[in-house]
């Protein structure tokens, strides 16, 4: 099966999220190519050709260009597959190419069975395999679903593309997140707060057993999307990814996004009323309760020790 | 201003799921309904829009079998002055250029300024109709918004990329808005509006007179992930499981030495 793979370039750097490309390539087996709106500068270990654009010239943002430079790309590498990283680049220009392609698109593959795309479903409750009616796909893929055991090393055949096609959005620039406050990556003890906890009084309570814990408190995104908790303590893909010793996850079902900021933890104990939550997955202990009542109690045990 | 809204019907997350008979989607008995998530914060968009320009009609589109009505008359509800129902009792099949095609169908010749969907549905999440629909509509299209404003004509919105990072981006109208969690505040509809949107227009269309794209892909199976072992469960009385924790804290870690 022939690849093309389209790697990330964001703000003059070279994304993390190319390796998992690369590993799915290897995986999957076969020919493939590279496409990459970036910089000469700074090349992906990628052993193969590479069709570079120029980010300086073509837009960091711009989608309506890069579509119409994969179009090209395309047309001259015939690939069974157009991978893309399911992120916010490529869960943005994938469709955009389907479209043009008329090919059948999957967005978030964690596995490749039988030659079947396996995507998740309801929040990875559930999983399905994808049959794909087109001669051509796309596939988005998961953070993280495909990983190298091994550094990536390499370097390409660089071929330059050029467009005359113009935007159809107007990039203005980046908006940095906002420093200062708490930093979670530090900390070696948190606990989180999910939608579980119900109302924004309960935080309360998770920062209570934090503090007895001698660590930090932490929120899944819907809690700090509610303003209960602020956004430098969200654990996540959008907010921190932290490694603590000790990670204690409060009332949060496990969305993949939370996941993926968390998961590294060293121990990890959930504290959850459906034993069928995704966060269950990762836990190394599941406490099945209502942490209403539960975390109180356990606060006191632990001031008592 | 002309504004359309399309929403999703979807079971609530927390729902004890089964794969249905076919073994192609989940069993869509005993399941507790209500409108996709990403979707409020569409409808509440729209709504503080006509609320800020004032002269603007919005149209809420949801496809699905009759259930649906009920989700949709929460969007009337909200503020949303007419509803679009295309009734599809196979909707849950279609893949996302079938969905995109109803749609295109449904708006090409009625003038949209502006149209608002969800970034993803919470089940299916392939992220891709709201981005189809604007390329086969050839409209600008920005996806995962978390801020948005109208301001002399133009729309001014900040997407959310990974790691914290805002991308600041305007366009010109007419174009396609996907919405992100967190992009505002969903109201909840009040009892007189509540009582306002059942004499609101809600028309059905079937599917059928829409449909005008091939299905691409079909789910060949739906099932249960394998469990990858997990821990440890702990169940009982709440004071029984704190001593349990304290003591597998004690043994497996450093944090209470």
């Amino acid at each position: 099966m022939k690849t093309l793979l389209v790697g990330e370039y964001r703000d003059a750097k070279l994304l993390g999220c190319n390796y998992d490309l690369i590993a799915f390539a290897e995986k999957i087996g076969g020919e493939s190519a590279m496409f990459l709106v970036g910089s000469e500068s700074e090349l992906p270990p990628f052993d193969g050709p590479l069709y570079l654009a120029d980010a300086s010239e073509y837009g960091e943002y711009n989608p309506a260009v890069h579509r119409d430079l994969l179009v090209q790309v395309v047309e001259k590498e015939q690939p069974d597959v157009v991978v893309f990283s399911h992120s916010s680049y490529g869960w943005d220009l994938a469709p955009r190419l389907a479209y043009t392609m008329q090919a059948a698109q999957v967005s978030e593959v964690v596995d490749v069975v039988d030659s079947m795309p396996v995507v998740p479903v309801c929040n990875s409750k559930l999983r399905r395999n994808v049959k794909v009616h087109t001669a051509k796909a796309i596939y988005t893929l998961q953070a993280g679903a495909f990983t190298s055991s091994r550094e990536p090393s390499g370097s390409p055949t660089v071929e330059k593309i050029t467009t005359d096609s113009s935007a159809t959005v107007i990039f203005e620039g980046y908006e940095e997140a906002e420093k200062g406050g708490v930093d979670l990556t530090k900390s070696e003890i948190i606990v989180s707060a999910g939608r579980g906890i119900g109302k924004p009084e309960n935080v309360e309570m998770i920062a209570a057993l934090a503090q007895v814990l001698k660590g930090e408190y932490g929120a899944s995104r819907p809690v700090v999307d509610a303003e209960w908790v602020e956004h430098n303590r969200q654990v996540g893909t959008t907010g921190q990814v932290v490694s603590p010793k000790l990670y204690i996850a409060c009332g949060i079902s496990g969305a993949i996004q939370h996941l993926a900021g968390m998961k590294k933890a060293e121990f990890i104990i959930a504290i959850n009323t459906d034993k069928d939550a995704p966060i269950a997955e990762v836990a190394d202990i599941l406490v099945v309760a209502d942490l209403k009542q539960f975390v109180p109690a356990l606060t006191e045990k632990l001031q008592a020790l | 201003m002309k504004i359309l809204v399309c929403i999703k019907q979807v079971p609530d997350m927390e729902s004890k799921f089964k794969v249905n008979g076919e073994g192609n989607w989940y069993d869509s008995s005993d399941l507790a309904w209500r409108m996709n998530e990403y979707d409020e914060y569409g409808v509440e968009q729209a709504v503080q829009l006509k609320e800020q320009i004032g002269d603007a009609d919005l149209t809420v589109l949801c496809i699905g079998p009759d259930r649906v009505k009920e989700t949709m008359k929460k969007a009337l509800a909200m503020g949303c002055d007419r509803g679009a129902h295309i009734a599809d009792d196979a909707s849950y099949g279609r893949d996302p250029m079938e969905i995109a095609g109803i749609i295109v169908e449904f708006a090409k010749d009625k003038g949209f300024d502006l149209i608002f969907t969800g970034m993803q549905s919470q089940d299916r999440a392939s992220g891709q109709v709201g981005v189809l629909v604007a390329e086969m509509l050839a409209l600008p299209c920005v996806t995962t918004i978390i801020d948005f404003a109208f301001v002399d004509g133009e729309i001014q919105v900040k997407r959310e990329l990974e790691g914290g990072i805002k991308a600041k981006v305007k366009t010109t109208i007419p174009a396609l808005i996907t919405c992100q969690l967190g992009l505002n505040t969903p109201r909840y509809p009040t009892l007189p509006n509540i009582m306002k949107a059942k004499k609101k227009e809600l028309l059905s269309i079937p599917a059928a007179d829409l449909l005008s794209v091939d299905t691409r892909q079909e789910t060949a199976a739906m099932y249960f992930p394998e469990k990858k072992g997990g821990g440890r469960v702990l169940e009982g009385e709440n004071t029984d499981l704190a001593d349990q924790l304290i003591q597998i804290l004690k043994e497996k870690t450093s944090v209470l030495a």
